[in-house]
């Protein structure tokens, strides 16, 4: 029996895994703003399922951002940066893009920057209060030393 | 001779698809182990008659927890009225929570009849009530939810362990741990944040 020949194996599967380079790294948006998340310890929980959360950044402008945006904290949503007042309809298109029955549990992953004030946050979540989004999750990354 | 060494030998090149293959996995993993987490809340609902109703809740039933601008946490409640450090806090939320020796000037315990467990004497009708200041610090303010947070999870276990002798993560999601819920619910409320001054 004559042997497969399997020569063009490896470029088969060099395709295969540019194509998941590509995609994984063109799904991300990108961040526009410095985001440093705070640390926390045992009440920090992963998120389990991707496609029901949606993330608002909230921080300054990344150095290529500051000449236009200026150097104080803004809120993005998607690609773009954004007043508080968009955020319902973010909102509402967030929630069209989700299966029926997943509709209730959308989360809204705030990732805000450690050193923000409160009064932008607070802005926030008065317009996700006022879209109806109730659950969020205050993004933070877990520190296995703290207990 | 000659002519056989004009001939290059082919490079084994069977392994290669193994080694893309440990790349395409190593690709896989990472991009899927790149999980978010964080501290999750719920926000109340929006209703906007009850901006200036004044909530009637007996003072000793309250512990009001103010961040002002300069990140100091000022706790108040019927045994405490100054500014605290942030590792102070977890224990004082608790002792507030729970109210063990029935302090008079913590909040009352009552008979709360909780589905699917029974009665039990807990205090049911404390607040935690949160201030902060427009220029609060957020991480302060992280910071202090997660210690509230901690609090309650470290009442939780503990009666969990009392009472089903398992800590909370091992209950069943969907019988156990509601009626432990019930027992120790978060009573966080979340005021519209003014503009104190410092601490008084």
């Amino acid at each position: 029996m004559p042997e497969l020949n399997t020569s063009s194996l490896p470029d088969l599967i060099f395709t295969v895994l540019f194509f998941f380079m590509m995609v994984t790294s063109m799904r991300d948006v990108e961040v526009k703003v410095q985001v440093k998340t705070p640390t926390g310890g045992s009440e920090i929980e992963k998120l389990e399922r991707k496609s029901l959360v949606s993330h608002i950044y909230i921080g300054p402008p990344s150095k290529q951002y500051r000449a236009i945006y200026g150097a104080a904290p803004r809120i993005q949503l998607n690609e773009y940066f954004a007043e508080p007042d968009a955020i319902r309809e973010f909102v509402i298109s967030e929630r069209e893009s989700m299966f029926e029955k997943d509709k209730p549990l959308m989360k809204m992953s705030l990732k805000i920057d450690q050193g923000v004030q409160m009064g932008i946050v607070t802005d926030v979540k008065q317009e996700l209060r006022k879209a109806k989004a109730l659950n969020i999750v205050y993004s933070a990354t877990k520190d296995k030393n703290e207990k | 001779m000659g002519k056989g060494k004009r001939k290059v030998p082919g490079l084994n090149q069977s392994s290669t698809a193994d080694i893309s293959f440990i790349l395409l996995i190593f690709f896989l993993v990472t991009t899927s182990m790149d999980t978010d987490s964080g501290l999750p809340r719920r926000l109340p609902e929006w209703n906007p008659d009850e901006i200036e109703q004044e909530m009637k809740i007996k003072e000793r039933n309250v512990m009001t927890v103010q961040v002002n601008k300069n990140n100091e946490i000022h706790v108040k409640n019927g045994v405490v009225n100054r500014v605290i450090d942030i590792s102070e806090l977890k224990d004082l939320a608790k002792e507030f929570i729970a109210n063990p020796d029935d302090n008079p000037n913590l909040p009352v315990k009552e008979d709360y009849d909780i589905e699917g467990y029974g009665v039990v004497v807990t205090t049911v009708k404390h607040v935690i009530s949160l201030q902060t200041d427009r220029t609060t610090n957020y991480q302060i303010y992280f910071q202090v939810q997660h210690e509230l947070s901690k609090a309650y999870s470290e009442l939780r276990d503990a009666w969990a362990k009392k009472t089903f002798g398992r800590p909370y993560a091992q209950l069943d999601d969907k019988t156990e741990q509601p009626i432990v819920r019930g027992m120790y619910s978060n009573k966080i409320s979340e005021a519209e944040p003014k503009q104190y001054g410092t601490a008084q």
